[in-house]
């Protein structure tokens, strides 16, 4: 009988204690493991120490090399920021690549050949990246195409929409004429002031522009009541409809903003190269959807969040920044920074 | 607590089927089970019971592979056995049919229940023997399904028998029932027990787990109870009467308001909501109506159940008042007199109806966020002024709408899937509870819900009712649903095919009306 003495002891407890409640016991190191915050900054200091070993002859100790690595990756985070949104209502966007082509077309050719105020030529391409956006996000709402599909779609008609518009070349400073010949014209002032650096040359523009859209989309994620209806509608979609959140109207929004920051991404990349190239951003919507899921978002939608895309952007940042300052061939990086994508979801890999 | 005692002759006669010792777990910091003790022997039926949250369900999934115990011991036929993950416990005779449902909702019926374990020769799917094998396993239970419609369009009572059906195709020893009849009704609970009493009879050990009373004394041999995740008693089910199971569970006395409360309801108010002709279409073109011109009205103050089988339309009726089903509807109903369009959720809600769905991980939850947003969900306009979240709100919303429910989680912060199946149910009603309804659509409200906290709900349903809202009630608990309604209609192929008042119910006159007899008297 000595197997029900344990039980004995607990029932002699039991009765002296009126319902206990469950011990507490165990630490606090479970929990830290299975966030993702934690994690992805685990993974972005890994990274930043392999720099400061492979510092690239000292370079990575110079803050003119975390000012680039801030710029370069810049254009991505922003792109990122709207496919977080997205992917966190369980859905994807794939045409963000093209999109930020279209943007950097319209944006080049307002500012440069229309000679247009940036007042106007601003907001008109981040309208054309919103409009864009809002018809995926009404194929994929109101006509339940999948999200897969109707961006595939998004993206090879924007990319032809860019080459159209453009003529299929790249629009720069050499204008072309009529007949043929070209006519020079200055860089305009805009392109100059978004290349530009603030802050004593410290912290380029395009990186103030990118934190801006981690701060807004953060606000909208993570302070506002449409934030909370995206997460439901990708936790559970019915769940939520039934609940009476607006599901159709939260998507066209999430898309919509998706559009809105490829278009900001498009401004930004026009500006950096001063002209707008058609063929620009191809990949990169592969690039923010790598970047959302190393921060830790989740592809299944539902959970994630705008602080872990901010981790992620930098991770990949300071990976391609590493493998050049070390001079690691081309063909290597794209082994290596494939390699490492991995080894940081691995790391990010939650306890289930 | 003497009766607490085991019972050693009980036992020693021979030699158990399987021994659980001393099995503790658990979650994080939060301990689950504590040297928890469970035994059962070769045909025999053992109940587990206990409160929601109480560790019932992580016992078994211990036992089944699906969880892994910090400590104790897993003895079956006298053997210490430890299971990786389901299916090494399914080869070891060990099958269980858990709480929640399993199924994958876009596959069909045979894939369903040939999952993991096709039957094949040489590569090729043997489709016909899988499809006869099924259908015959479907059959024992009475339930008679299209094996190639895919799971996720039936009913949900058809997705549990389909469940049950899937473990009863394997050549299990110790099956374990964890909730089994939550969404089923009568007829096909009684299907059940005689497929139980023939695997007993051929030696199967059968855990059972229920928050039904009558299916504990109906079908157990002997009784477990676990409360706060600790042992509490075993004794055969003949020395557990239900006033002692219930203290064993609680830890305190619970009045059974077994009484009917012949006031509730007697006031009714103005009629609060009129349906005429009401019709819901089919799911699928051709198919014959759901809900086929119903005409009836509920008052308020007064609580209306709507009897009626799997198939027989009183959930599509719900779903198609709530706004639900869209374009799928058509009659006309009014609102406390006021003209109303089911067009849309939001638009329902708006109006101040609110709809429990019977299905509360597909439907109810949103299962990644915690329980504060979950149950400030439906009232997230009024919850967050201006658009801002503000948590300190959200949470006191929250916790003043849990307290009447009690609610047993960590904190309100705590995921809502990793909440006991009863304490998901509170979520959900404390969801519609939070946004002030005055016209409630009940369908299952104590889907999984224990003895203690179904009480609760039921002061809660009274409450409602005497405030002056209207009920519209469904439950397949007959003796739930003659406890709390002051009318019941019988639907029956989407017709309402009887009416009864508290004088004239019983439970065989609902019965024999929801299986399509003619009315007698
Ligand atoms: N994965 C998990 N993570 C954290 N806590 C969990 C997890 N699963 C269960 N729990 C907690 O363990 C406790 C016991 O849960 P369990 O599901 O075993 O209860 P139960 O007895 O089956 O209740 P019910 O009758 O409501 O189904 C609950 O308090 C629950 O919140
Ligand atoms: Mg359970």
């Amino acid at each position: 009988m000595r197997r029900w003495e344990a039980n004995q002891l607990t029932e002699q407890r039991d009765s002296a204690v009126p319902a206990p409640a469950p011990a507490l016991r165990g630490g606090r190191a479970g929990e830290l493991w299975s966030n993702p915050a934690f994690t992805a900054a685990l993974a972005l200091a890994l990274v930043f120490i392999l720099g400061l070993i492979f510092s690239g002859e000292g370079a990575f100790y110079k803050w003119g090399t975390h000012r680039d690595a801030l710029r370069q990756a810049s254009v991505f985070g922003i792109l990122a920021c709207g496919m977080t949104v997205v992917i966190i209502t369980a859905g994807i966007d794939l045409s963000v690549g093209s999109l930020l082509a279209l943007a950097a077309v319209a944006f080049s050719i307002f500012s440069i050949h229309w000679g247009w105020s940036p007042w106007v030529a601003i907001p008109l391409c981040i309208l054309v990246g919103g409009a864009c956006g809002l018809v995926s996000g009404s194929l994929v709402a109101l006509c339940r195409i999948q999200p897969f599909i109707v961006t595939l779609a998004m993206m090879v008609f924007a990319r032809g929409l860019a080459k159209w518009v453009s003529g299929g070349m790249k629009v720069s400073t050499a204008v072309p004429a009529a007949d043929g010949t070209y006519t020079y014209v200055g860089v305009p002032a805009i392109f100059r002031t978004i290349d530009s650096r603030w802050f004593g040359g410290n912290l380029s523009v395009v990186t103030v522009i990118f934190l801006l859209c981690v701060l807004v989309s953060w606000v909208g994620l993570a302070r506002l009541r449409w934030g909370r209806y995206l997460y439901a509608i990708g936790g559970n979609e019915e769940a939520s409809r039934l609940s009476g959140v607006p599901v159709a109207a939260m998507k066209m929004v999430a898309y919509t903003l998706a559009g809105l920051s490829a278009a900001v991404a498009g401004i930004c990349q026009a500006a950096q190269e001063q002209q707008g190239d058609p063929e620009a951003g191809s990949g990169y919507e592969l690039s923010a959807i790598a970047i959302v899921v190393i921060g830790g978002t989740n592809l299944m939608g539902g959970r994630g969040g705008i602080g872990l895309t901010l981790l992620g952007t930098l991770i990949i940042g300071y990976i391609e920044k590493i493998l050049s300052i070390n001079a690691v061939g081309e063909a290597s990086r794209l082994m290596l920074t494939g390699a490492i994508i991995v080894i940081a979801v691995l790391i990010q890999r939650r306890r289930s | 607590m003497v009766a607490g005692q085991p019972h050693p002759s009980s036992v020693t006669s021979s030699d158990p089927l399987l021994r659980l010792v001393g099995i503790s777990k658990w979650f994080g910091p939060l301990q689950v089970l504590d040297g928890v003790n469970f035994e059962l022997s070769a045909g025999e039926t053992h109940v587990l019971a206990g409160e929601n949250g109480a560790g019932k369900s992580t016992l078994i999934k211990i036992l089944g592979g699906v969880h892994q115990a910090e400590a104790g011991r897993i003895i079956l036929d006298g053997q210490p056995v430890r299971f990786a993950n389901p299916r090494e416990a399914a080869a070891g005779g060990v099958v269980i049919i858990h709480q929640e449902l399993s199924l994958v909702p876009s596959m069909s019926v045979v894939d369903n229940i040939f999952l993991g374990r096709e039957r094949s020769r040489g590569g090729w799917l043997l489709r016909r023997n899988q499809e006869e094998e099924a259908r015959r396993v479907l059959g024992q239970l009475g339930l008679r399904v299209d094996v190639h419609r895919s799971v996720g369009t039936l009913p949900i009572a058809v997705q549990q028998m389909i469940e049950i059906g899937k473990a009863l195709a394997l050549q299990a020893r110790v099956l374990v029932l964890d909730e089994p009849t939550s969404a089923l009704s009568e007829p096909e609970v009684e299907q059940l027990f005689a497929r139980m009493a023939e695997l007993k009879a051929a030696g199967c050990g059968l855990i059972y787990i229920t928050h039904k009373l009558e299916e504990v004394y109906r079908i157990a041999d002997r009784i477990t109870v676990l409360r706060d995740g600790r042992w509490v008693a075993t004794t055969p089910a003949g020395q557990m009467p239900a006033p002692l199971l219930i203290r064993h569970m609680v830890g305190r006395d619970v009045d059974l308001a077994g009484a009917r409360d012949e006031a509730v309801g007697a006031a009714a108010g103005p009629v609060a909501l009129r349906v005429e002709d009401f019709s819901v279409a089919g799911s699928r073109r051709g198919l014959r109506p759901a809900v086929d011109r119903v005409t009836f009205d509920v008052r308020a103050g007064e609580v209306v159940g709507l009897a009626g089988l799997y198939g027989a339309g009183n959930s599509d009726l719900l779903s198609g008042l709530f706004g639900t089903l869209g374009r799928r509807v058509s009659g006309s109903v009014r609102l406390h007199g006021e003209p109303y369009e089911p067009t849309s959720p939001a638009c329902a809600i708006r109006r101040g109806l609110a709809l429990v769905t019977n299905d509360r991980q597909r439907t109810g939850l949103v299962l990644g966020l915690d329980v504060a947003a979950n149950v400030t969900l439906a009232s997230w306009p009024r919850v967050t002024p201006g658009g801002w979240l503000r948590t300190a709100r959200e949470l006191e919303v929250a916790a003043r709408t849990v307290q009447s429910l009690r609610l047993r989680a960590a904190s309100l912060r705590q995921n809502v899937r990793t909440l006991s199946g009863g304490n998901q149910q509170k979520v959900v009603l404390a969801k519609w509870l939070c946004t002030g309804p005055r016209v409630l659509l009940l369908d299952e409200p104590t889907r999984g819900v224990d003895v203690g906290s179904k009480q609760e709900i039921y002061a809660l349903i009274r409450e409602w009712s005497a405030a002056g809202h209207a009920l519209l009630l469904i439950t397949s608990e007959m003796p739930e649903l003659l406890l709390l309604a002051n009318r019941i209609l019988v639907m029956h192929g989407g017709r309402i095919t009887a009416a009864f008042t508290r004088a004239t119910a019983n439970q065989a006159r609902i019965l024999h009306a929801a299986m399509g007899g003619e009315p007698v008297d």
